[in-house]
């Protein structure tokens, strides 16, 4: 059904992939994203990718891995941790004018930012129907269609084909979901929030990655 | 054979044309304004000469060539609309009407008939297409017309540090107050990697004649922060076995003084010399100039004496020795002038005088060497690019945001030089407020 990612500079596509990865997180998830790229390139892929290829929908689903894995750990284990449980310092949205922490969507952002400079080859960004900032908010009919899907049913990604620009992409969406009372808390007192009654485990809003085809 | 006369000299014409027009083009000393499709704007028009600064052979403007220069302003800035933000295959539609991810889109050359401030050639109401439902999400904003967003005072489409909602509310209470405050000492840090060397005396002076002969210049130097710290006369005059030079330039400046030209050649005061032109002058500029000083040159010792090492002369009277602008002109009947004359005076603490140098080249935060220090930006014109940028760390020192905000939004009062309050009145403190109310 997709088009595989599967032509000449594919190795030195999974080189670069691979080098931004593990440049910025943890070696455990890089492992993890290794064994699944290495059973997608054997044909065994979720995505059914033909032998000696991996399918769009398995690397998204293996970026999709990390991506949310590092989003977790930050939530929990540092902005939660250090702002709402042990008080040291608090995570602002002005982080560098406050000197606090990032907020966790800005994590998102800056990491996707600084991934975008070094590869065309994917994209991801966070998106919700209930945006702090307009424009997160869903602008494609992929975007919309998948947010509500992922609303409906978190364990099941969203996947599809769009034309932006020119240009086809596999675009998969995944549900984001509040790991920590920081993530309900700052949103539900936002002013700039579209609702206040988020609760821990609530579907915030989803991670969509990008991946060109054709 | 008058036909053919004619065609000959029409052929030997053209040649000769097109052969002067090739090799001005290819020469870049020759003076190639005569390929201008236009005037250039206040903030590049130094470097015109410089096409290769912008231009790629036989090509357009370079992004590149964009960023060499203001990359790391935008940087600092905290750029509001990053080209990063936009780099999404979801904001295709979006960039396909407007590519702002380009400098030109916004910011086109030699179209001085479309230029407006800050050099945008867009249409004033460039913010429409992202932001027309902004009124949607907050009914402040109803009513206004796109056109205001960038030029009401309100938002600025890449520095918004002292315009940003948290910061107005945060510091938006009270009214037009201005207090007593101060700006925070200098610190001068030089890359000296002679290690420490003993202070010297006019005895040590170990300039040839007829320099050694000038007692003035000799005891202005021996009373120096340069002879303190044992630099002598060679040290800049001949340096590593140099000839000795009457004017060392730049250079030797920079020899020790690493922060002070890098800002100074960014500026409009040096970047011709960093396009390799010859020193930016007063008969270049478009600003109004005093006579008397249309041949003078810009360089480090323009407005700073390198013998007597006192930096306050260069804060006031280095700059009115050449602007006589409305602006300049005012300043010395201002209320910032007399805050200068009690600190000179010793009548007012350190700090708390207005010179000119006290807004245009402000002491600034900077991580140097390891460390936070506070530096003079020599780029005289940062701060005015928009000049909101002088409030965080120059109007806030004395003045309240509100104040802040108005009074820069109000070229009268710019005119007067800040004689006298503000006639216009910003609301975007008051549409902040109001939302956490």
């Amino acid at each position: 059904m997709y088009g595989n990612v599967r032509d000449s500079s594919a190795a030195v596509d999974w080189a670069v992939m691979m080098m931004l990865l593990v440049g910025r997180h943890r070696l455990a998830t890089a492992v993890l994203l290794v064994s699944v790229l290495v059973a997608g390139c054997g044909g065994g892929s979720a995505g059914g990718g033909e032998p000696g290829g991996i399918s769009p929908q398995a690397m998204a689903d293996a970026l999709h891995t990390v991506i949310e894995a590092d989003r977790t750990v930050y939530a929990r284990h540092v902005v939660n941790r250090l702002q709402d449980q042990e008080q040291v310092i608090e995570a602002s949205e002005h982080w560098q004018d406050d000197r606090t922490l990032p907020l966790p969507a800005q994590m998102f952002r800056m990491g996707a930012e600084l991934a975008a400079e070094r590869t065309d080859r994917f994209r991801y960004a966070l998106l919700s129907k209930w945006p702090v900032n307009a424009q997160n908010a869903p602008k494609t009919e992929m975007e919309a269609a998948g947010l509500v899907a992922v609303a409906a049913d978190p364990s099941q990604p969203f996947y599809g084909t769009e034309s932006l620009g020119g240009v086809d992409y596999f675009t998969a969406v995944y549900a984001d979901v509040a790991v920590a009372e920081a993530c309900v808390n700052c949103h539900n007192a936002h002013p700039d929030s579209a609702r206040d009654d988020f609760a821990v485990g609530d579907i915030m809003g989803g991670v969509v990655i990008r991946i060109p085809v054709g | 054979m008058h036909s053919t006369l004619l065609r000959l000299v029409w052929g030997l014409a053209t040649v000769g044309l097109a052969g002067w027009l090739a090799f001005t083009l290819a020469n870049p000393d020759a003076d190639r304004r005569v390929f201008q499709p236009g005037a250039l704007t206040d903030g590049h028009h130094q470097i015109e000469l410089a096409c290769e600064s912008c231009h790629a052979p036989f090509g357009g403007v370079r992004q590149e060539a964009c960023l060499g220069c203001h990359a790391a302003e935008l940087e600092a800035a905290l750029d509001s609309h990053a080209a990063s933000i936009f780099d999404d295959p979801r904001n295709a539609a979006d960039l396909a009407r407007i590519d702002v991810r380009a400098c030109i889109t916004c910011h086109t050359e030699h179209r001085p008939e479309i230029t407006a401030v800050m050099g945008v050639t867009l249409p004033a109401d460039f913010c429409a297409p992202c932001h027309e439902t902004v009124a949607d999400d907050r009914p402040t904003h109803r009513g206004l017309s796109m056109d205001t967003c960038a030029s009401g005072g309100c938002h600025n489409y890449h520095d918004n540090r002292a315009l940003y909602e948290d910061f107005l509310v945060e510091r938006g209470d009270g009214g037009l107050e201005t207090f007593a405050g101060a700006l925070p000492p200098r610190e001068t840090w030089v890359s000296w990697d002679a290690g420490e060397r003993a202070p010297l005396t006019a005895a040590d002076a170990d300039a040839p004649a007829p320099a050694a002969g000038d007692r003035a210049l000799i005891d202005a130097w021996a009373g120096s922060a340069h002879a303190a710290a044992g630099v002598g006369c060679g040290d800049c005059h001949r340096p590593e076995g140099t000839a000795w030079s009457d004017d060392p330039g730049l250079s030797a400046c920079a020899a020790c003084h690493e922060l002070e030209p890098e800002g100074f050649l960014a500026g409009r005061h040096g970047m011709r010399l960093a396009a390799g032109l010859e020193a930016m002058s007063p008969a270049h500029a478009r600003l109004p100039m005093r006579a008397d000083a249309r041949s003078r040159t810009l360089g480090c010792g323009t407005c700073h004496d390198a013998h007597a090492v006192d930096v306050r002369p260069a804060a006031v009277d280095g700059c009115l020795a050449c602007h006589d602008d409305e602006h300049s002109a005012a300043y010395a009947d201002s209320p910032h002038a007399r805050t200068w004359a009690r600190e000179l005076s010793g009548e007012g603490p350190p700090g708390s005088g207005v010179s000119c140098a006290s807004c245009h080249l402000p002491r600034e935060p900077r991580r140097v060497a390891g460390a936070e220090r506070i530096v003079v930006e020599h780029n005289q014109n940062a701060n005015l690019r928009p000049n909101e940028k002088m409030i965080r760390d120059v109007c806030l020192r004395c003045h309240s945001l509100r104040l802040s905000i108005d009074a820069l939004a109000d070229p009268a009062l710019i005119r007067r030089n800040f004689a006298g309050l503000p006639a216009r009145h910003v609301a975007s403190i008051d549409m902040a407020l109001s939302r956490r109310e």
